[in-house]
């Protein structure tokens, strides 16, 4: 008798659960009605509206005091006249934005947009004041070994020799692997949430290729002696060989015991 | 007075408990002796060996000598041009040379006797003859003495060698090298490359290293951290108005907890929802506030980053207005929370 009580009861809760789960939208996005053939300002001004004002303001002006937005979701965000190509297509191409909550850290690699509807926001954001255009880093000139040592110099203390991520007070540092060199000079030039922006006077463009060129070679290092351990460094690899020494020392245990029986 | 009365008893007790003991410990050997010449052999007496102890005596004396090797290049060197591989080598050499001489000395200079039956607990007569069986087995020695001293040479030796490091931990009378900085009002700031940095070339949202003009930048209180906030978000401590010109601030790059650079800023590109701004240090997290005199957030470090005040000259270039504000580098026992005593 309990057993069916329960049996219905798990049966009504996963039905309820599956209502609630169609009944939400796929992502969030809200989409024009009309699918434009190219990309344009306009589709990028409607999709603005509909996606990104209710953080970032009408025409992108920003909202410097959280208020609440739609759906009561409180929103607050930076003013985007004169973030240029850069920004937007920086931010919208990794999945960083849209952000669900506005003090989650951008993080995630979802990219809810589509490449035309990205281009468009792009290009309207772009129209909103002068600003940055988008890199085109020449990894023809560039040097594997100078952007190496540049990597250790600027990146390296967050990121990790290996461009692997790791941790700053109040931010997690991303691994730089799977993004695109485009991506990788952006991100140099904008500084996204808490990484410090590296200007031209500080990272020449000749530099910044050589270090992308060099975190796309971090993709496929080259594991010298054939076994990476994740390639995080020292401690793992000391935590391996403490542990194979203490595996051997087992072995010499276990025959020294046999020899002796 | 009566205190006096009681050191003079005291030292008095000790002269002549010390020259009563010779006479006892002399009575106890030859009563020992004289026990040991009643028995009865159990372990056959051994030829003596001379070749075996001298070679434990030489291998010993190598020990010691390497050990004094360790110490030596300890203290020769700089600790920038330590050559750590020859640090290793003869502190291993010294400690393998110690194994080689016991080995040596195990098998060749202790005669040794096996016992069939199992080991004897309750019997007084049988513990009596086993503390002779040990006894005996060191028969074949010549040179007890001489070994001895080559063994406590060698323990002396590796001791100190052991000890050498502690020598690292700072001067320990003249302290004012902890204080040594190039930094002097009217000096300027230059980039890695030596090249003046000018004010207006300093950009927010970004950080800087810069180090003293025609100064070693290898020297500890050399590197700084240049970074610039909105002069409104700046809350420094009493006495520091003038020290950071268009909200440009300078702080040692030397991490006051365990030394190491403070190479991360942590920026927000958009400070109402995000962490506020802070220099931290990569090796154990320790996070700096540098609106408000690098004062400590967050992490080990036990005061604030020392401040370097700035000015800005007539042609635009950044120099320095003084001196650091506090030692830099990580605390000793004169700094307590960022007072000198």
């Amino acid at each position: 008798m309990r057993t069916a009580l329960l049996a219905t009861l798990t049966a009504v809760a996963l039905l309820a659960g599956a209502t609630l789960a169609a009944a939400q939208p796929q992502n969030g996005i809200v989409r024009p009605t009309y699918e434009p053939e190219q990309p344009s300002v306009r589709l990028g001004e409607e999709l603005f509206n509909a996606n990104c004002a209710s953080c970032h303001g009408i025409g992108g002006q920003g909202i410097g005091k959280p208020r609440p937005g739609a759906g009561d979701v409180p929103g607050a965000g930076p003013s985007l006249r004169g973030v240029g190509a850069l920004a937007a297509d920086f931010y919208l191409r990794t999945g960083f934005m849209p952000l669900s909550d506005i003090h989650a850290e951008p993080s995630n690699r979802r990219v809810l947009f589509t490449g035309k509807e990205i281009r468009s926001l792009v290009e309207f954001v772009a129209s909103l004041g002068p600003g940055p255009g988008i890199p085109h880093p020449d990894l023809a000139g560039a040097r594997l070994n100078s952007g190496f040592e540049l990597f250790t110099e600027d990146c390296a203390g967050c990121h990790q020799s290996l461009a692997r991520g790791g941790f700053v007070t109040g931010a997690r540092v991303p691994p730089l692997q799977g993004y695109d060199a485009t991506e990788i000079a952006e991100a140099v030039r904008i500084g996204p949430y808490l990484m410090p922006r590296f200007s031209t006077s500080r990272i020449s463009e000749a530099q910044l290729a050589s270090i992308v060129k060099y975190v796309l070679s971090t993709n496929h290092p080259d594991n010298r002696g054939g076994w990476s351990i994740g390639n995080l460094g020292p401690i793992p690899e000391g935590l391996v060989a403490w542990l194979a020494a203490f595996a051997l020392c087992v072995v010499c245990l276990g025959l020294g015991r046999r020899l002796r029986a | 007075m009566s205190r006096m009365r009681q050191w003079l008893l005291a030292l008095a007790t000790l002269a002549w408990g010390r020259r009563r003991r010779p006479a006892v410990a002399e009575q106890r050997e030859r009563e020992r002796e004289a026990e040991h010449a009643a028995a009865e052999r159990i372990v056959p007496a051994g030829p003596p060996d001379r070749r075996a102890e001298n070679l434990v005596v030489a291998l010993l004396v190598l020990a010691a000598l390497c050990a004094a090797g360790f110490i030596f290049v300890y203290a020769f060197f700089s600790p920038a041009e330590m050559p750590n591989q020859l640090l290793g080598v003869s502190i291993a050499a010294s400690l393998g040379l110690v194994a080689l001489a016991l080995a040596v000395f195990a098998r060749r200079l202790i005669v040794t006797e096996e016992l069939e039956d199992d080991y004897p607990r309750e019997h007084p007569e049988e513990q009596r003859e086993i503390a002779q069986l040990v006894g005996e087995s060191a028969s074949r020695l010549t040179r007890r003495k001489l070994l001895l001293g080559a063994a406590g040479a060698t323990g002396g030796a590796l001791g100190l060698a052991g000890l050498a490091p502690v020598l690292s931990l700072g001067p320990l009378w003249d302290t004012s090298p902890l204080f040594a900085s190039p930094w002097r009002r009217g000096r300027r700031l230059v980039d890695q490359e030596g090249r003046p940095m000018l004010a207006d070339e300093v950009e927010e949202e970004t950080f800087y290293t810069a180090f003293p003009e025609g100064a070693d930048p290898d020297e500890l209180a050399s590197p700084i951290v240049v970074v610039r906030l909105a002069p409104s978000a700046i809350r420094l401590p009493a006495g520091r108005g003038t020290w950071a010109p268009r909200g440009i601030l300078a702080y040692s790059k030397i991490c006051t907890h365990a030394g190491c650079a403070v190479a991360l800023y942590r920026k927000p590109r958009f400070p109402v929802v995000e962490p506020k701004p802070a220099l931290v240090c990569p090796c154990h997290y320790s996070t700096f506030d540098p609106a408000t005199g690098a004062s400590v957030i967050f992490g080990p470090a036990g005061r604030p980053l020392p401040q370097l005040p700035l000015m800005i000259d007539a042609s635009g270039h950044l120099r320095a207005a003084g001196r650091y504000s506090g030692p830099v580098g990580p605390a000793w026992w004169g700094v307590r929370s960022g007072e000198v005593k």
